[in-house]
């Protein structure tokens, strides 16, 4: 069914993959204040197609997470967010600096947040650990330099 | 009661169609058909914001006339702590009190002293732990409705208590009963209503199945009568009882009263529709784990916002705040190391699912693949001609069954000029066939 610029949503592409749905939103990396639209779309989608609350609920809270790092850590990029019978998952990918050590990352507390966006209640070192905790499935892909991909996975129950 | 009894109903003859409330609707519950604002049952939770906003007045809400009170032997009447702020002529809770007694009523109990019993025993949760955090506060029924309908997941979250009007319409009647040795039948409770949530809570119950409360009175409609009546009470100095609550029941009416009761420091209280969706957002983002209580008003500044008031709800909500400063913090306690079972909800408040396009989700899976398909046809522009109050709730609607392409004057002005184009072409293309011929 080909591409589509979602009009009066600016920054959000969809595309209808052969059984179920796809959805790929641009995330801005200057612009703050939007951070958090795309999670906050897919969980509107998410509700109307009568899935389970908590599932919900585990997913939305995890891409949140995941656009947030995107905006605050990476200058922005894209996701792509797949649906079907079995799943929901999202791909995560940003062109910033890169994580060099993972395993330290995901411990909770860990954080290189600057100062400024402390002061807007980021930078807990709880981003990481949270979607870990609400996925059935996280994967980070990191090259220093090169930019990050996140990948999250929450099964249907 | 019909699951989905409305307080607020539409009076066909004034609607123009407009769409304004449409387009303010917080649930997405009104479509225009055929030139009439329609509201979708299931979906409305009676926060009267339609009537807030229409222009022509035709959205109301049905209250019980006061008239029906003839019927009882015996008339208590629950007077909400949002009505202390209607009125300018008042210096204390006893003129109110003495003027309801005058208008015929045998007895007056006070929503606020409910409250504060409300507000006892949520401290007593708060302190025992085992809630999920953060609180949220069951008392405004047009919230409750919002997040049985859109938020289901935080249901775990709602404090199972009685709303300060239930407890004090149970407290009055066996009060009632005692007083006058009458039978519960016989005894009219008789609530003015601040909103037409609160009535629908009366036909409608949610956290029980019965609502003690026999009639919703509407405020403005009580109100010349009762100014009257007030104003002969000033003159007179009539004896009455003395009034029943202290600072924290009245401060039930203000937003940030109920939450300020519960004595914690991580507390939030929001009002107006839009702030409490969004403080819901944040509820269900986890985001919000770290306070202990959440308060949420549909009405902005609280009750004293309520649609069927008079007054404007910042002078309201000032007049109380002046008229508690004379009251002692509190003047009800649980007895008691218990919560009493009448404060607790008996029964389960389910999730109502309105939003979702088909209970199978495999169903749904292709339905929103149309609406997407759809949408992206669509020009974007939300101008509601179509009588939705969004292209893509025209979308919805369209793969729903409910409205057809054709109601988008964009798409049909399209085919029109396809037809007119195709039309112009076939007289072009039979104009030279006969200057061929000719
Ligand atoms: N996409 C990313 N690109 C580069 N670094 C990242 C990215 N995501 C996370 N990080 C690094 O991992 C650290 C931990 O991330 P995490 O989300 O757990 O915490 P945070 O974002 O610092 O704070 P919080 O999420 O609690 O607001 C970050 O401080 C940052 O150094
Ligand atoms: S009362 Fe509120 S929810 Fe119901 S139709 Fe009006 S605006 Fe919508
Ligand atoms: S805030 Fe109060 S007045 Fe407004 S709808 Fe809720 S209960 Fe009724
Ligand atoms: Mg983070």
């Amino acid at each position: 069914m080909g591409c589509c610029i979602r009009r009066g949503w600016t920054g959000v592409v969809c595309n209808m993959s052969e059984n179920g749905l796809h959805y790929r939103f641009i995330v801005p990396g200057d612009d703050f204040a939007r951070a958090g639209t795309a999670s906050g779309a897919v969980k509107k989608t998410l509700k109307q197609l009568g899935i389970a609350p908590e599932t919900v609920r585990k997913f939305s809270i995890s891409l949140y997470e995941g656009e947030i790092n995107m905006v605050i850590h990476a200058g922005g990029g894209e996701i792509d967010v797949y649906i079907d019978d079995e799943q929901v998952s999202a791909v995560l990918v940003d062109h910033g600096p890169g994580i060099p050590d993972v395993g330290l990352a995901m411990q909770e507390g860990w954080s290189t947040a600057s100062e400024q966006v402390r002061g807007l209640g980021f930078g807990a070192g709880m981003g990481l650990p949270n979607m870990k905790k609400y996925s059935d499935e996280l994967e980070i892909d990191s090259v220093v330099g090169t930019g990050t991909t996140v990948t999250i996975t929450v099964r249907l129950a | 009661m019909s699951e989905y009894f409305h307080s607020v109903t539409l009076d066909k003859d004034a609607c123009r169609g407009c769409i304004t409330c449409v387009k303010r609707c917080p649930t997405e519950a009104i479509r225009v058909r055929n030139g009439k604002a329609q509201i979708i049952r299931e979906r409305c939770i009676d926060c009267g914001e339609c009537i807030r906003v229409c222009p022509h007045h035709a959205k109301h809400a049905m209250t019980d006339p006061l008239s029906g009170t003839e019927s009882f032997a015996y008339k208590v009447v629950l007077p909400p702590p949002s009505l202390f702020g209607q009125y300018k002529r008042q210096e204390d809770l006893e003129l109110i009190r003495s003027a309801l007694r005058g208008l015929g009523f045998d007895a007056v109990y006070e929503v606020a002293a409910a409250a504060e019993l409300v507000s006892d025993a949520t401290r007593r949760l708060i302190e025992k732990g085992g809630l999920k955090k953060p609180v949220i506060s069951s008392a405004c029924p047009a919230v409750l409705r919002l997040i049985r309908i859109c938020f289901p997941n935080l249901l775990e979250n709602v404090l199972p208590l009685s709303a300060p009007m239930e407890l004090a319409a149970r407290l009055a009647r066996q009060e009632a009963m005692w007083e006058t040795g009458l039978p519960a039948e016989k005894i009219g409770i008789v609530f003015l209503a601040p909103c037409p949530a609160k009535v629908t809570a009366v036909r409608n119950p949610m956290g029980t199945v019965k609502s003690e409360v026999d009639l919703a009175v509407s405020v403005g409609e009580i109100y010349p009568a009762l100014l009257a009546a007030m104003n002969k009470c000033a003159e007179s100095y009539p004896e009455t009882d003395s009034a029943q609550s202290g600072r924290t029941g009245l401060s039930w009416g203000n937003s940030g009263g109920e939450a300020g009761a519960t004595f914690t420091v991580r507390y939030l209280a929001a009002d107006g529709i839009e702030n409490v969706i969004n403080v819901l957002e944040e509820i269900e983002g986890d985001r919000l784990s770290d306070q202990d209580f959440v308060e949420l008003s549909a009405c902005p500044a609280g009750c004293v916002g309520g649609v069927l008031n008079i007054e404007n709800p910042y002078v309201a909500a000032t007049r109380i705040k002046q008229l508690r400063s004379y009251r002692p913090v509190s003047c009800n306690n649980i007895a008691g190391e218990e919560i009493p079972e009448l404060l607790c909800w008996d029964a389960a408040v389910e999730p109502v699912a309105a939003m979702r396009l088909d209970p199978v989700p495999g169903q749904s899976l292709g339905m929103m693949r149309r609406i997407e398909e759809i949408w992206s046809r669509l020009y974007g522009l939300d101008c509601g001609s179509c009588g939705a109050p969004s292209c893509r709730a025209l979308a919805e609607d369209i793969v729903l069954g409910y409205s057809t392409e054709d109601a988008c004057i964009y798409l049909l002005k399209d085919k029109v000029d396809a037809v007119r184009s195709s039309m112009l072409s076939l007289r072009i293309d039979s104009r030279e066939k006969s200057a061929e011929k000719g």
